[in-house]
Formats: C-alpha cells, sequence, structure tokens
C-alpha cells in the first residue's frame, strides 16, 4: 500500500514563524506569575496542572486502597502507622470507617483521578499539539474547568473531617442508604458534600468536552483531514462527545439526591420507609430510579475511563514496534461502536437490582455485543506488532502490559454479561478482579506508558529508563499478585466490602488467600516511590531530549520541548496519516506528517536508482 | 546481545501471564478455593455455564497472550534486520475477526437465556413460603403459619434461622424495611437484592439437606458485614416437625392476640 494522496492544499511548506512567545515579554511580578503558572489560558500549563493534582490524589486513592486491603486481610487488628490516628478506638478499624474507606477510595480513585487525568491532563496537554492548533478553541472554560476541580477536591477532601466521617454508601451512592441520614453516621454531611464534589467534577468534565469537541472539528491544521488524526485524538474526541450526552444525566440524578436530602423530596424513596425507626422523608419515589439514571452516566463513564488510554497505547504501540498501525479505520469504527452501545448496556448493572428480568436479557445481548469493538482492537493490536521492529522502552512495556491486561479485564467482563453466571458472582470479588483489571491494570499502565512517553515534550526531559523499567517491573508483578487471585476469590462468591467476611462458613478459609494479596498491594503501592522519584528527578536532571527523541510522526514532535507559548514556532501543515513508519523506500524509517511529499518521493526516487 | 537478553527477558515475563494465569485457575479447586458446593436444583446450569464461559475465555486468553509473547519474542528490534514490514490492516482479517466472534457472542447470549428465565421468569404457582423481610442488619422471617396465608395472626417469626424443605419448590417474597439489601444464597446459587417498597418473588429447588450461609450481598450500611442468616434445608417431615416446634415457643412467650386483648381490657 502506498501512503494516502495528499488532499489538502500546502500554501508553503513552512507557513510563516507563529510568533507567540515573542508577544508574551515577560513582565515580571506576582501577577505575571499567577497568570503564567497558576490562572493560566495555555492548555500545556492547564494540562500539567491536572495531571500534578491527579497524581496527589492517585497517592492518596492508593493510600485508602492499602487501608481497605489492610482490614480485608487482617480484620480488627492495629492498623499501622494511621492507628495512631485513632487512639480513642485502640488502633483498630471500625465497620463505619472501614466502609468510608472504600467508597472513598473509589470515588477519588475515579472521578479525581482516572477521568481528570485522562481528559484533563492528557487531552488538554495533547488535542492542540498533536492537531496542529496554538491552544484550544476556549481557553477561558479550559482555566475554568481546571479550577472547578478545586472546590470538588475541597468536598471530597474535607468531608473527611465533618461529623460521621466522609460518604460511605458505596461509590454508586445508591439510595435509601446515600439519601436518609438516619441510614449510616456517615449518610449526613459527608454524604452532602460527595454530592456536591461530584458536581463540581461534572462541570468540570463538561467545560473541558465542549471544548475539546470545538477543538478537534474547528482547529486541525491545513492538511488535518478527520482520518489523517492519531487514534489519542480520535479516542479524546468520541470520550468527549460521550461525557457532554452522558454527564446531564448525572448531574440531574444528583441534584435529585440532593432535593431528597435537603428539601425533603422523594424522588428515590418510597412510601412508608423506616430507617432505623426514622421515617425516611415523603415517599412516593424509587430506589431503582437512582440505580437507572446513575448508570446512565457511569456506564458510559467505564468508557470515558479507559478509551483515550486505548487511543494513546494505539500510538505508542506504533512508535515502537515502528510500523503503521493495523486497521486504522476499523480502530476508529470500534471505538465509535464502543461508545454508541455504551449507552445501552447500563441494565447490566442491575441484572440483581429486581429491574425486570425480561429487561435483563435484552441487556445481556447488548452487554455480550460491546464486547466486539474490544475483541477487534486486541485483534489489530496484536496485527500492529505482528511484522515490527519492536523496542522495549519504558514505555512500550507499559503499552503491551496494557494490551496484556486488558485481554484479562475484557474477557473477565463477558462471565458478568451472562445473567446467570452473574446471579452468583455479582457483588463478589469476581467483579472486583474484573474492574481493576480493565481501570488499574489496564489504564493505569495506559497512563504511564503516556507518562514516559510524552514527558519529553513536557518537560523537555527524558525519565531515566532502567528506574523506569524496574518500576514498570515490580508494578506489572504486584498488581496481578493482588488482581489475578480476585477472580478466584469471586469463584468462591466472596462478597465485596465487607469488613470482615471470616466467620460466614463459605468464605472463613480464604484469609490466606486475602493476606497474600494484601502483601502484593503494599508491594505495588511501594514502588510508586520509584516512580515518584524518577518523575521529579529527571523533570529537572533528565537528559534533554531534543523535538522528537522517539523518531514518531505526529505533530507534537515538530514543536520545541516542551513547547513555548502557541505551540509551533512554525505553521505545521500535514501532508499525510500519523503512522507512515518504515515505508519501503525511504531511508529513514518513519515520515512525519509535516514531510513535505516532494522529499518522500525524492527520497523515494533516489532509493529506487 | 544485552539488548537481545532484554527481549528475551520481557517476552517471557509475558509469557508469564497465560501460564500462571491458567495454573492458578488449575490449583484453585484442588485448594478448595473454588464454586462452593451447589445443593440447589437450578445450579448445576448455572455452574456449567460458568464452566463454558471458562473454557471459551480461556481458549481466548491463551490464543491471544501466546501470540503477544511470540510477536515480542520474534519481532525484537534486536533480532530484526532490515525494516518493519509496511502493512496498513487486511480487510480479509477484519472481517473474520469480526464475524467469528460476534456470532460467538450472540450464540453465548442466545444460550444463557433459558437458564436465567429459569431462575428469575417462571415463577411457580404457589404462594409463598415464607417471607423474608430484610433490615439493618437481619433477615426477619415470617412463615404463614397454621392457616397457610401471610399476613394473618397465626404468622410465625423468626430471625436470621431459615429453615426450607428440601425436593420441592419454595418462593420467598423478599422486601425491604430500610435500605438495599441482598440475600444471597452462595450454595443455593441465588442472589437477589431486597429493595424498599418492593415485593419480590424468589424460588428455588433445594435437593440435599444441610446448613449453609444467607450472606448480604448489598452494601446496607456500616453493619453489612455482619448481616448472617443461616439456612437449613429437611425432609418435608422435619421441616413441619420444625416449624410445629417454633410455632409452640412463639405461643408460649408470645400470647396470641386475643389474650393480650384481654389483658389489656382488664
Amino acid at each position: 500500500m502506498t501512503p494516502p494522496p495528499v488532499t489538502a492544499t500546502p500554501v508553503v511548506e513552512h507557513g510563516p514563524a507563529v510568533g507567540h512567545a515573542a508577544g508574551h515579554a515577560p513582565q515580571g511580578g506576582l501577577s505575571h506569575f499567577l497568570s503564567t503558572y497558576v490562572f493560566s489560558k495555555d492548555h500545556k500549563v492547564i494540562g500539567l496542572q491536572f495531571l500534578f493534582s491527579t497524581l496527589l490524589w492517585f497517592l492518596i486513592g492508593g493510600l485508602l486502597a492499602l487501608a481497605v486491603r489492610w482490614q480485608v486481610a487482617w480484620p480488627w487488628s492495629d492498623v499501622p502507622v494511621i492507628g495512631k490516628l485513632f487512639a480513642q478506638e485502640g488502633g483498630q478499624m471500625s465497620p463505619e470507617f472501614y466502609t468510608m474507606l472504600f467508597t472513598m477510595h473509589a470515588s477519588v480513585m475515579i472521578f479525581l483521578v482516572i477521568i481528570p487525568i485522562l481528559a484533563g491532563a492528557f487531552g488538554n496537554f495533547l488535542i492542540p499539539l498533536m492537531i496542529g492548533a496554538d491552544d484550544m478553541a476556549f481557553p477561558t472554560l479550559n482555566m475554568l474547568s481546571y479550577w472547578f476541580m478545586w472546590p470538588a477536591f475541597a468536598c471530597f477532601g474535607a468531608s473527611f473531617f465533618v461529623e460521621g466521617g466522609a460518604a460511605s454508601g458505596g461509590w454508586t451512592s445508591y439510595p435509601t442508604l446515600s439519601t436518609n441520614p438516619a441510614s449510616s453516621p456517615a449518610s449526613g454531611m459527608g454524604q452532602t458534600l460527595w454530592l456536591l464534589g461530584l458536581t463540581f467534577v461534572g462541570v468540570s468534565s463538561m467545560l473541558g468536552s465542549v471544548n475539546y469537541m470545538t477543538t478537534i472539528i474547528l482547529m486541525r491544521a491545513p492538511g488535518m483531514t478527520m482520518f489523517r488524526l492519531p487514534m489519542t485524538i480520535w479516542a479524546m474526541f468520541i470520550t468527549a462527545i460521550l461525557q457532554a450526552f452522558a454527564l446531564p444525566v448525572l448531574t440531574a440524578a444528583g441534584f435529585m439526591q440532593l432535593s431528597d436530602r435537603m428539601l425533603g423530596t422523594g424522588f428515590f424513596s418510597p412510601e412508608g420507609n423506616v430507617v432505623n425507626n426514622a421515617i425516611a422523608g415523603a415517599g412516593g419515589g424509587q430506589p431503582l430510579l437512582w440505580q437507572h439514571l446513575f448508570w446512565f452516566y457511569s456506564h458510559p463513564a467505564v468508557y470515558i475511563m479507559i478509551l483515550p488510554a486505548m487511543g494513546m497505547v494505539s500510538d505508542i504501540l506504533t512508535v515502537f514496534a515502528r510500523k503503521p498501525l493495523f486497521g486504522y479505520r476499523p480502530m476508529v469504527y470500534s471505538i465509535a461502536g464502543i461508545a454508541g452501545l455504551g449507552f445501552i448496556v447500563w441494565g447490566h448493572h442491575m441484572f440483581m437490582s429486581g429491574m425486570n428480568p425480561a429487561l435483563g436479557i435484552t441487556f445481556m445481548v447488548s452487554t455480550m455485543m460491546i464486547a466486539l469493538p474490544s475483541a477487534v482492537k486486541t485483534f489489530n493490536w496484536l496485527g500492529t506488532l505482528w511484522g515490527g521492529k519492536i523496542q522495549f522502552t519504558t514505555s512500550m512495556l507499559f503499552a503491551l502490559s496494557f494490551v496484556s491486561m486488558f485481554i484479562i479485564g475484557g474477557l473477565s467482563g463477558i462471565f458478568m454479561a451472562a445473567t446467570p453466571v452473574d446471579i452468583f458472582i455479582h457483588d463478589t470479588y469476581f467483579i472486583v478482579a474484573h474492574f481493576h483489571y480493565v481501570l488499574f491494570a489496564g489504564t493505569a499502565m495506559g497512563v504511564w506508558a503516556a507518562i514516559y512517553f510524552w514527558f519529553p515534550k513536557m518537560f523537555g526531559r527524558t525519565m531515566n529508563e532502567f528506574w523506569g523499567k524496574v518500576h514498570f517491573f515490580l508494578t506489572f508483578i504486584f498488581l496481578n499478585g493482588t488482581f489475578f487471585t480476585m477472580h478466584i476469590l469471586g469463584a468462591v462468591g466472596f462478597p465485596r466490602r465487607l469488613a470482615d467476611a471470616y466467620h460466614y462458613e463459605t468464605f472463613h478459609h480464604l484469609q490466606p488467600m486475602n493476606a497474600f494479596m494484601t502483601y502484593c498491594a503494599i508491594g505495588m503501592v511501594a514502588t510508586q516511590v520509584i516512580f515518584a522519584a524518577n518523575f521529579i528527578y529527571s523533570m529537572f536532571w533528565g537528559p534533554l531530549a531534543g523535538r522528537n527523541p522517539w523518531n514518531a510522526n505526529t505533530l507534537e514532535w515538530t514543536a520545541p520541548s516542551p513547547p513555548g507559548h502557541g505551540n509551533f514556532d512554525y505553521q505545521p501543515i500535514v501532508h499525510r496519516g500519523p503512522y507512515e513508519y518504515s515505508v519501503p523506500g525511504v531511508e529513514k524509517d518513519h515520515l512525519m506528517q509535516t514531510d513535505p511529499p516532494n522529499a518522500a518521493a525524492a527520497a523515494a526516487a533516489a532509493a529506487a536508482h | 546481545m544485552g539488548k537481545r537478553l532484554a527481549g528475551i527477558f520481557w517476552s517471557l515475563l509475558f509469557l508469564a501471564v497465560p501460564v500462571l494465569g491458567v495454573a492458578t485457575f488449575a490449583i484453585a479447586p484442588a485448594y478448595d478455593h473454588w464454586l462452593p458446593k451447589d445443593v440447589s436444583e437450578h445450579g448445576a446450569s448455572i455452574d456449567s455455564l460458568f464452566y463454558f464461559i471458562l473454557a471459551l475465555t480461556g481458549v481466548v486468553f491463551v490464543v491471544t497472550e501466546v501470540l503477544l509473547f511470540w510477536f515480542m519474542w520474534k519481532y525484537d528490534e534486536a533480532k530484526q534486520q532490515g525494516q518493519a514490514t509496511y502493512i496498513q490492516g487486511s480487510h480479509t482479517l477484519e472481517v473474520v475477526w469480526t464475524i467469528i466472534p460476534a456470532a460467538t457472542l450472540l450464540f453465548l447470549a442466545i444460550y444463557q437465556m433459558n437458564a436465567w428465565a429459569d431462575v428469575k421468569m417462571r415463577r411457580p404457582a404457589m404462594s409463598p413460603t415464607v417471607e423474608v423481610v430484610a433490615r439493618q442488619f437481619e433477615w426477619r422471617l415470617r412463615y404463614p403459619g397454621r392457616d397457610g396465608t401471610l399476613g394473618t395472626a397465626d404468622d410465625l417469626f423468626l430471625v436470621n434461622d431459615l429453615h426450607l424443605p428440601i425436593d420441592e419448590d419454595v418462593l420467598v417474597q423478599l422486601k425491604s424495611m430500610d435500605v438495599l439489601h441482598s440475600f444471597f444464597l452462595p450454595n443455593v446459587r441465588i442472589k437477589q437484592d431486597a429493595v424498599p417498597g418492593m415485593k419480590i418473588p424468589v424460588w428455588f429447588k433445594a435437593r440435599e439437606a444441610g446448613e449453609f450461609d444467607i450472606v448480604c450481598a448489598e452494601l446496607c450500611g456500616w453493619g453489612h458485614y455482619k448481616m448472617k442468616g443461616r439456612v437449613t434445608f429437611e425432609p418435608r417431615a422435619a421441616f413441619d416437625a420444625w416449624l410445629e416446634r417454633k410455632y409452640a415457643e412463639q405461643g408460649a412467650t408470645q400470647p396470641p392476640p386475643e389474650a393480650a386483648d384481654m389483658a389489656a381490657a382488664e
């Protein structure tokens, strides 16, 4: 196959120099500092702000997970280190505290880490650079999308210190446990703050998605047709559409729950509901209504949490396999397919909920079918590696592990999609294994691949490869030790969210396995010290990277590292798709999207003679 | 040379995923870390569907993971002469690997439907054997009593100690007083959420006598972990005798409504 013909109109081979940097001479003083590094409207600064904030919350979420694992492995034993903070309880964890821990672990990881690190950090940093724009379409909205995260940080953070503690109704916040303050100690202020925090995250995401859609549609460089976009951008684009259509439902549902809690309405609690001898609101509502509304957003949100990682991994695989992406268009169509089907599968979270079982059959069929585009993507990733020339960089190892782990997470999903099998494994550790394979072993590994890959563009320096590989190796071993074993627990029926399950005859023998998993989890969190040290050291003292350290094709690698304000020193003009690696007859093994066609033709002609 | 060794090392690490993955699943049953004993009539079909999906996904898992390993091994830069293959895809392959999984998945969905309908849709025509009312953090049980009708004065009330007859259909009427709960009988392969404001029928047939766990499988508050009940399956005669005994106990400790009314009148 030959490279696709040039359809755009290249005006000049190199456009005029873009002089944004010159227009912003430092003015000095506090206001300059604030407008450059704090209230910046530059998409790169905003992207990095998202990155640093979300990485910090990633640490907090990870520590919450360790505390959860401690209780599951050794229930009611003294908690090391933080046990001292709870001296009035004798250093043990109370069951209320445990329910709060797993609720906040999930809430922090989903709403303050995964969603904002993909769309907020990488979406912001990469979209203008990869489509050849000097910034986002709406820089002020973009800045606001970051600053709307702070009230969310404040709500989630403060909720740990209010009376009754942070929300503890699970991250799904099912009524009537979440709507009735009498139902649990944390169902008071903690739950209200949780709902408010969620709303702020929603506002932030919405501002982001409007911006990403507009920018990708309107601000592509000359010659950058939709089907020359890198997969990262396709994934970000479709994710933004998903967000924009699904989020309003969650926001509305959140306000309905707030209103049930604070204004005495009864959207979600039925007539005559009594909790702890307290009458729960006006009644007349339905707890299942919340579940439908919540999952109508939160199932598409599952794809919001994986599609951008899939896009980034697709790009990274091609760079380090030195090969074009296998099946570019099928890859785009399968992302679109996942997004489309993603809107009609929410009911699979509700097979056991009391929803009409006939509906369960419909949702089973749609859920089975959504495995199809994921399978197509996996086969195409394998096709991309086939016949390649693979470079085992840290970034590539993380990207390869994304593929390997996503296979596990994808396949285990089929068990839950099958309604009869779900009867047994619903709400057991089988589902916990499944979503950790997708979200941690998938998305988080994809995020690390992306951090190691784009770090040179972000900071102008490369991260240390040796320590990167140590980080990869240990994370890979420990994550499988922690999460693979969860499938086995699920097969026994071990339920999630129990502070102590060993008093059940069915589960009493599972403690040693849980202890093993907790040791692995401790190892996994400890390993991240290597990552943090490498990240911080390389930011300041890593070797200088140059513009294109990986010999990649996409537009961001034509800009300086790190790019100045306005991104490109020359207007990039796009002549081809993003995956022209190892083109036969071309001397160097990659043709950048901006390489002029006549040079490529000349090189081919020279090689032919 | 060092580069090739690194390539070998990383490929083998990825080969460990299918090898250890399959080994984990193969060894687990030997250590009793596996599906708990099933005493229900419908459970065998659920378990066989589980094994069917396990076999199917197991094959896909091993094939794709081994391919990934093989490509890493074979197409290592340190081993390759010349350039990578310039290929942008294959229409035939795309069609093949779309149609085959699509047909398989559709078959899988259709293949499940009967078992699902048996457990959740084909309700036996009978009045409830027992009403289970979930509440923070206990299972309140209510048997219809001698008149066979729920909601009358002679109902028998118990907590957490469910007894049911074997070899016949039983119908449980599931309710919740306060928040969501889930009625989970691991050994009967039954799970159903209890929802405030809803009456949900649950039915099954036990094949074997014995005493088993009732687990709450939906987060219901701080005491969720200890919302434990026990279910005892016994032959009809033993079940009837137990009912009589409990009925007598209730009569002894709690005066019937008429007697209470008379006491109040005096």
